[in-house]
């Protein structure tokens, strides 16, 4: 009997194996030449035979084939590029129900990844159903036919007894400013930095933002992540469509405020990130091979892997934070700009947001909750699997606790973290929206309208490899070229499009021509506890 | 859907009238109810018009919890008007065993206090009269103001007028403005106090139609202001926003319509007054209603209004001649009313306008 080595590794350890059919490939090389992991080259089958059976084949017998790597460093992710280049089928990745892979390469430290947790968990949204019609008591609307008012706040919003109005006749006017409010699309590009992406990735969705803002009438805003912007777009009037972040690395800002003087207008919003539900209480992550030069010259660092704290450092508490964040920021700004926050979803979700809204300056212009289905380009897989809130219940928490101060709206919420993963981005708006939510954001489908192949079942997940096989989160200039921008673009317009008509599809049965916000009475469960939880109707 | 009316007259009316403008719009009735609220009385209460008048249906044994919590406080007790009931069993009523109509004078303390300090004092007492009697289960209590009576009872419109003698020409109870109601339509029971039309301080409301924003509307409320409460019907939501709008906020009768329906934000970006609508909308988004409502609105100062929703899926009808200026949301109730009046006169409110009919009958319109 031969000997084994059960350390070594094979092919089928794996948690992806290459389906490959000889008899098919045509050996034009291209599933090989595409493979940015290196996990599939060619070779001979004389080399795969042992040397003594080799040498009494024929020669003349031997083909040329692909072989797939069981080298740790060299793993199939199962992104299948391979397939999509095949023109003659014979390649694909399967996911292996038998791997080993948690096991192996222990020696590389905590495993990390991007995308979003992996364990495909239930979701609450998919047991809501909008189940309050109009149906004799009221006419329901025409979707195509009705005016629609789909606009949601961005900035403080006061008190009607506090606002700054003054009795003139039979007229009000305004007698001093005021908190500014932006009213926009319920949709916001959620904030994915220059770096996280690639600049190419970055641009097609601010290309979209655009377009949605000046071709067709719909005021989305993107937020740019923490990763700094470009001088010409902060010099430029787009820039208005751009709510700019800053997170615990600060980087960028150094050439925002330098570019102050010169903005031809205001930005969309600043967003103040605190956290993210993908992992919640961790800092950025951005690994080097990713700081290429011109990510270098945006943030103003040099090429070395590049974390943000888990926390802003010098803010020890939500005081300080409006104290010395928020408005440091409005002040930045000369408070014409909303300056809102960006939360993990947590336990203390409440507590957090019951402070803002007793923030005496009024400065704090939106409350942003991600729930923990939300993507992120590097995490470590502990953390993404295991940490996090969901977000639907805290949503509602939040809006009940508001509403129990007579508050709602004044700090509008605004609400992501897994919108559209199991592709019905508009009813998940519509169902949060419902619960308490003034708009909803989106950055890993996002990625997906853009050609990204990973998934919530392991696929790929490579982002913070600097290898992504689509294009989007590398810098590599090559894989980059496979993003065709214009297309990419056209792909989240189409799909804004499409969210805005499903929208209305789902308001004017309900007999609404404006959001329907804290409506939980249009809203039923087929789930017991989710409806005791969330206090809607239960239905059986 | 509920039948709502109201008539506005230079002179007295009595309940006939109302029930005149009502009956004929009957198709649908549902023995749900009629309930009416007078304001600028004449008849048994033509005489001490700026004491606070009481209505409310009870048992004997909440007339006396009323009486002993009326004297505890201080209230005297002024006139009254007792109905001449009809006992017919064949009447198709939930008759309650009393019926209270009467005004009193304020405690001896409250002469010397403020005008605001006695509006509270009476919403107050209202409150605590409702508290009273619902924690006893022994009745209702509809309104407490001067100048005001309300009357509700669930059953045949026609039955209940023919048991409290409302059909009589000669019926002491007459008013110069009569907001009233057929058919309770209500999300919940039919209960009295789900009946519109609503009383709040000096404010009338009643409304048909689905308020579909009344969740959101509900829960604003509930913490704004302390009389805002029972939330019976979501039509008592539009009260409370009249209520809120020109009382708390003292902001002029327009601004109502801009918060219950708003214009659309890119109609409102092209306004000279932008900056104050979009402000308005911002705080009280609220306080939107976004489905079929028409409402009618009695105020303070007797000016009766009319508005509709903002897709005018719920729209009334407004008629008159020399004499009186109806409200109905059914054109067979003005044809019954007013026969003869010139119905090219007759105004279909818009879905963007508010009408104001002031005490000389003068009507304004106003679009938003």
């Amino acid at each position: 009997m031969d000997t084994v080595n059960v350390q070594d590794l094979s092919v089928n350890d794996l948690a992806w194996v290459i389906d490959y059919h000889a008899d098919l490939c045509v050996l034009c090389g291209a599933c090989v030449a595409s493979c940015s992991f290196q996990a599939i080259s060619f070779v001979s089958t004389q080399k795969l035979l042992p040397k003594q059976t080799a040498k009494s084949r024929n020669k003349g017998n031997q083909k040329i084939v692909v072989k797939q790597s069981a080298d740790p460093t060299k793993l199939c992710c199962g992104c299948g590029i391979c397939e999509k280049v095949c023109p003659s089928r014979a390649i694909r990745p399967i996911a292996n129900t038998h791997s080993r892979e948690h096991c192996l390469n222990q020696s590389q430290g905590p495993k990390r990844r991007g995308g979003r947790g992996n364990l495909a968990k239930k979701r609450t949204l998919d047991a809501i159903f909008v189940g309050r019609i109009s149906q004799m008591t009221d006419p329901p609307l025409d979707a195509e036919r009705h005016t629609f008012d789909l606009r949601a706040p961005l900035g403080r919003v006061l008190a009607a007894d506090k606002l700054p109005l003054e009795v003139s006749g039979q007229s009000l006017r305004l007698k001093a400013s005021h908190p500014p409010v932006a009213w926009i699309y319920p949709l916001i590009f959620s904030d994915m930095s220059i770096g996280a992406l690639s600049t190419r990735a970055w641009e097609a969705i601010a290309i979209a933002t655009a377009y949605l803002n000046e071709e067709c009438g719909l005021p989305v805003r993107m937020c740019s992540g923490e990763g700094g912007v470009p001088q010409n777009l902060l010099t430029s009037d787009k820039l208005a469509y751009m709510i700019l972040q800053i997170a615990s690395g600060h980087f960028g800002w150094n050439r925002i405020l330098r570019a102050l003087p010169k903005m031809r207008t205001d930005p969309a919003g600043v967003l103040i990130k605190i956290g993210q539900g993908a992992k919640p209480g961790d800092g950025g992550w951005l690994a080097a091979s990713k700081v290429s030069r011109h990510i270098q010259a945006i943030r103003g660092v040099p090429q070395t892997t590049l974390h943000s704290p888990p926390n802003h450092q010098g803010l020890y508490s939500i005081e300080e934070s409006v104290q010395k964040m928020h408005l440091s920021l409005n002040q930045a700004f000369g408070f014409r700009v909303p300056v809102a926050i960006k939360c993990a979803a947590s336990s203390t979700s409440v507590a957090v947001y019951n402070n803002l809204l007793r923030d005496p300056y009024q400065i704090c212009g939106g409350f942003f909750l991600d729930g923990l289905d939300g993507g992120t380009g590097a995490a470590n897989t502990v953390a993404l699997n295991h940490t996090g809130h969901p977000i639907t219940s805290k949503l509602r928490d939040c809006y009940k606790a508001a509403t129990a101060q007579g508050l709602q709206g004044q700090i509008p919420l605004w609400v992501g973290g897994g919108i559209g993963m199991h592709g019905d981005a508009a009813a998940d708006a519509f169902k949060l929206i419902c619960l308490g939510a003034n708009g909803v954001f989106v950055g890993r489908m996002l990625l997906e309208l853009l050609g990204c192949v990973g998934n919530a079942y392991g696929r790929c997940n490579q982002c913070h490899t600097g290898k992504c096989p689509t294009g989007l989160c590398t810098q590599d200039l090559r894989l980059v070229q496979r993003l065709d921008v214009d297309r990419g673009a056209e792909n989240i317009v189409n799909f804004v499009l499409n969210f805005d008509q499903e929208l209305r599809k789902l308001l004017a049965p309900v007999g609404n021509s404006s959001l329907p916000v804290g409506r939980s009475d249009a809203l039923i469960s087929n789930d017991w506890a989710i409806a005791q939880s969330l206090d809607i109707a239960f239905a059986c | 859907m509920c039948r709502i009316g109201a008539l506005k007259s230079l002179t007295p009316l009595a309940p006939k009238s109302a029930l005149e403008l009502m009956l004929p719009q009957q198709e649908g009735h549902d023995s749900s109810g009629f309930a009416m609220i007078m304001q600028d009385l004449h008849g048994a209460f033509a005489h001490d018009k700026e004491k606070p008048l009481l209505s409310m249906a009870c048992t004997v044994r909440g007339l006396a919890l009323v009486n002993e919590y009326m004297d505890q406080h201080g209230f005297a007790q002024l006139g009254q008007w007792v109905p001449d009931v009809c006992k017919d069993k064949k009447l198709n009523l939930h008759a309650m065993p009393r019926y209270v109509f009467r005004n009193y004078d304020y405690p001896e303390i409250f002469h010397y206090r403020s005008q605001a300090e006695r509006e509270d004092l009476l919403m107050d007492t209202r409150l605590a009269l409702r508290d009273l009697l619902h924690r006893e289960n022994a009745g209702f209590v509809y309104s407490f103001w001067p100048d005001v009576l309300t009357l509700k009872e669930i059953g045949d419109p026609a039955d209940i007028a023919t048991y409290f003698g409302l059909w009589d020409e000669n019926c002491r109870l007459r008013a110069k403005n009569i907001v009233v109601q057929c058919r309770q339509n209500t999300n919940y029971d039919i209960v009295r106090y789900a009946a519109h039309p609503f009383f709040l301080q000096g404010f009338t409301l009643c409304a048909n139609g689905e308020n579909t924003f009344f969740t959101r509307n509900r829960e604003f409320q509930k913490s704004l202001y302390r009389g805002y409460m029972g939330f019976e019907s979501d039509s008592q939501t539009l009260l409370y926003t009249l209520h809120y709008v020109l009382r708390e906020l003292k902001w002029p009768l327009p601004y109502f319509k801009h918060v219950i329906t708003p214009l659309p934000y890119e109609e409102q970006k092209t306004r000279q007054d932008a900056d104050v609508l979009l402000l308005i909308r911002e705080s009280l988004a609220n306080l939107e209603i976004n489905g079929p409502n028409t409402m009618i609105a009695l105020l303070p100062d007797k000016t009766m209004i009319n508005c509709c929703d903002a897709k005018k899926l719920r729209p009334c009808v407004i008629g008159r001649d020399e004499e009186m200026v109806v409200i109905a949301s059914e054109v067979s109730g003005l044809n019954a009313l007013l026969p003869k009046r010139d119905i090219t006169c007759d105004i279909y409110p818009s879905e963007r306008e508010l009408v104001a009919i002031d005490d000389n009958l003068e009507i304004t319109r106003w679009i938003q």
